[in-house]
């Protein structure tokens, strides 16, 4: 009783506190066992890649994939990020990530800025359209855009996978950055105007920074949904070169057919960077997460 | 501060100007999206009633290649799958992170680590996701290994390599991912329901169960819609976690209209008929697309 943290709430009737506290003791337990029992069996695949990351070739190949580890060698990692060219497809994909995330959400804070702080007209449709963008399919658009890179002459390569990255992923970016600035007060826009500020100003020294939790949030997701990318990678990409880590992983699997060390290693490589971004962001990354949830 | 709360009139005066800067603004992305995707959206349909191997001019079929769908024995198992995938795959996540939401939703000792676990695969690729399971799956992975140890060693199986299976083997994964993900979303939902609901129905003696169907249930409607959403628009894109799995096969069995799209478009270079599958997807998630527009329409104002 003295350890649960009673709620705020509770209403003060306390009848038998003896079997009370009993019961509620095994409620507790039972929490424990469902939630702990389903942690477990969630964070497990988790542990079997890495155990299988850090054991050795021959280990694996007498023992099996299924067999307790016998071994400990951390050659694999090496071996994924050097001759598997796992550190050249995580330039590539740095390459092509950063400049996505920060120009899709420069692009789209100035459109929700115009959209949300001011009488632009159809204002409303024009949000709703760029949102109905990001909600098609994307396989509706694969085809096209590989031409119109192709057209273009920027096929195969990062630049082209950026601008549609960016393009693809505006509208929705809009839609919760101009959500979250109508929610401004006011006040502080007019001051800004009694004090002489222009439009690009105000954006930029007040609403902009006003704007932060919500920019991490969709900063955090964007990166994540950026990075973990397969599909438009293997649209608008085709030399091994220039592939990001997503499809070089796929590559991974299919020169190291059996060394399932290496494969294992290559894909603990690969969540790196997302996890980081989670672990410094996660308050964020979660309420991004739930946006659109509690509307 | 005071001082400066102009009266209702003139802030809406001072909104109606619009500086032409801003019109900047609004142009570049909404010109860059119109032209990486609205155009190509349009290009694709047109792409739909075409055959074309990507290098000679597309010639214009009309319907031919929807025509073809009708007696295309690989469409059929692909759209069939779509489908389950929509039923198992949306169902299953939406039941489940509902439960699992419900589950963790009251702050006590240790549901942060809970939450976190459960929520930890949302963060990975699906491709890395599908070499972890992979290495469990194989002939001498963990899942036969275990069947094996409790005695149903008849049970084993290589999962990914048989028709029969390959589907809900890759299915496994995806849920394994989505799970969390659902659950973030109703948690949000849940701590958006006002608690003196709950204690108004404590007092009146409630059991859990009526709280759950009287309050909690009424209460996440928009959750709901937003999850139902989410889910079905996410099982129509869903393709690197069959992609990296299997390819779509082997022979086709675990293919969905969205690897199968891929495939047609860009190792068979049917690009007509492909872009027709994508106008197939597009048409499924139509419905989706508009009722989600509708609502944040609505919320919007």
């Amino acid at each position: 009783m003295t350890t649960t943290k009673p709620a705020a709430t509770v209403p003060v009737v306390r009848p038998a506190p003896a079997r009370r506290s009993r019961r509620r003791q095994a409620r507790t337990f039972g929490f424990h066992l469902t939630a702990g029992g389903l942690a477990v069996l969630w964070l497990l695949p988790i542990a079997l890649v890495l155990t299988t990351s850090v054991r050795s070739f021959s280990d694996i190949a007498s023992n099996g994939l299924g067999a307790l580890p016998g071994s400990f060698d951390l050659g694999s990692f090496g071996e994924a990020w050097g001759v598997g060219g796992g550190g050249h497809a995580m330039l590539n994909s740095l390459v092509v990530t950063i400049p996505t995330v920060l120009l899709s959400l420069l692009l789209a804070a100035a459109a929700a800025f115009a959209l949300s702080r001011y009488r632009i007209p159809f204002r409303r449709t024009i949000i709703l359209v760029m949102l109905s963008g990001n909600l098609l399919p994307p396989q509706i658009l694969l085809v096209p855009v590989a031409k119109l890179s192709e057209l273009l002459g920027i096929y195969d390569t990062l630049t082209a996978l950026v601008i549609v990255q960016v393009g693809f992923g505006l509208g929705f970016y809009t839609f919760v950055l101009q959500g979250f600035m109508r929610s401004i007060p006011d006040e502080l826009q007019q001051a800004a105007v009694i004090d002489g500020a222009g439009p690009v100003q105000i954006f930029w020294r007040i609403i902009l920074p006003m704007t932060r939790p919500a920019l991490a949030a969709l900063g955090a997701l964007a990166f994540t949904w950026t990075f973990n990318d397969l599909l438009w990678s293997i649209t608008v990409l085709r030399t091994e070169t220039v592939m990001p880590v997503t499809p070089a992983l796929l590559g991974l699997q299919g020169q190291y057919v059996s060394n399932w060390n290496v494969i294992a290693a290559g894909s603990v490589i690969a969540a790196v960077p997302t996890v980081l971004v989670f672990l410094r962001f996660q308050k964020h990354f979660i309420s991004g997460l739930a946006i659109g949830a509690i509307k | 501060m005071a001082v400066l709360n102009a009266p209702a009139v003139r802030r809406r005066r001072a909104m109606r100007r619009v500086p032409p800067v801003l019109l900047l603004f609004v142009l570049v992305p909404v010109v860059v999206e119109g032209f990486w995707v609205f155009w190509p959206a349009l290009q694709g349909f047109y792409l739909s009633l075409t055959n074309w191997d990507g290098v000679s001019a597309p010639s214009f079929v009309g319907l031919g290649n929807y025509a073809e769908m009708l007696s295309d024995d690989i469409f059929g198992t692909a759209a069939l799958n779509t489908v389950i995938w929509i039923v198992l795959f949306g169902g299953i996540s939406a039941a489940g992170g509902l439960g699992l939401a419900l589950l963790l939703n009251r702050e006590r000792r240790g549901v942060g680590f809970y939450r976190a676990a459960l929520f930890t695969p949302v963060v990975f690729s699906l491709v890395a996701t599908s070499l972890i399971w992979q290495v469990i799956y194989q002939p001498d992975g963990v899942v036969n290994k275990l069947l094996a140890a409790v005695g149903l060693g008849s049970w084993q199986h290589s999962w990914l390599a048989d028709p029969q299976t390959a589907l809900y083997a890759v299915l496994i994964p995806a849920l394994w991912r989505q799970l969390g993900y659902v659950m973030v979303l109703y948690l949000a939902g849940l701590k958006g329901i006002d608690p003196a609901l709950y204690e108004a129905a404590k007092l009146d003696g409630a059991t859990s169960v009526q709280q759950f169907r009287h309050i909690t249930w009424p209460q996440l409607r928009s959750v709901n819609s937003v999850v139902l959403s989410v889910i079905i628009i996410d099982s129509l894109r869903s393709f690197d976690v069959v992609w990296s799995m299997t390819k779509g096969g082997p022979y086709h069995s675990s293919e969905l209209l969205s690897t199968y799209m891929y495939a047609t478009a860009f190792q068979s270079l049917r690009l007509g008929y492909a872009s027709a599958l994508a106008v197939v997807i597009f048409v499924l998630a139509f419905g989706v697309i508009v009722t989600y527009l509708v609502r944040a329409f609505r919320e919007d104002q």
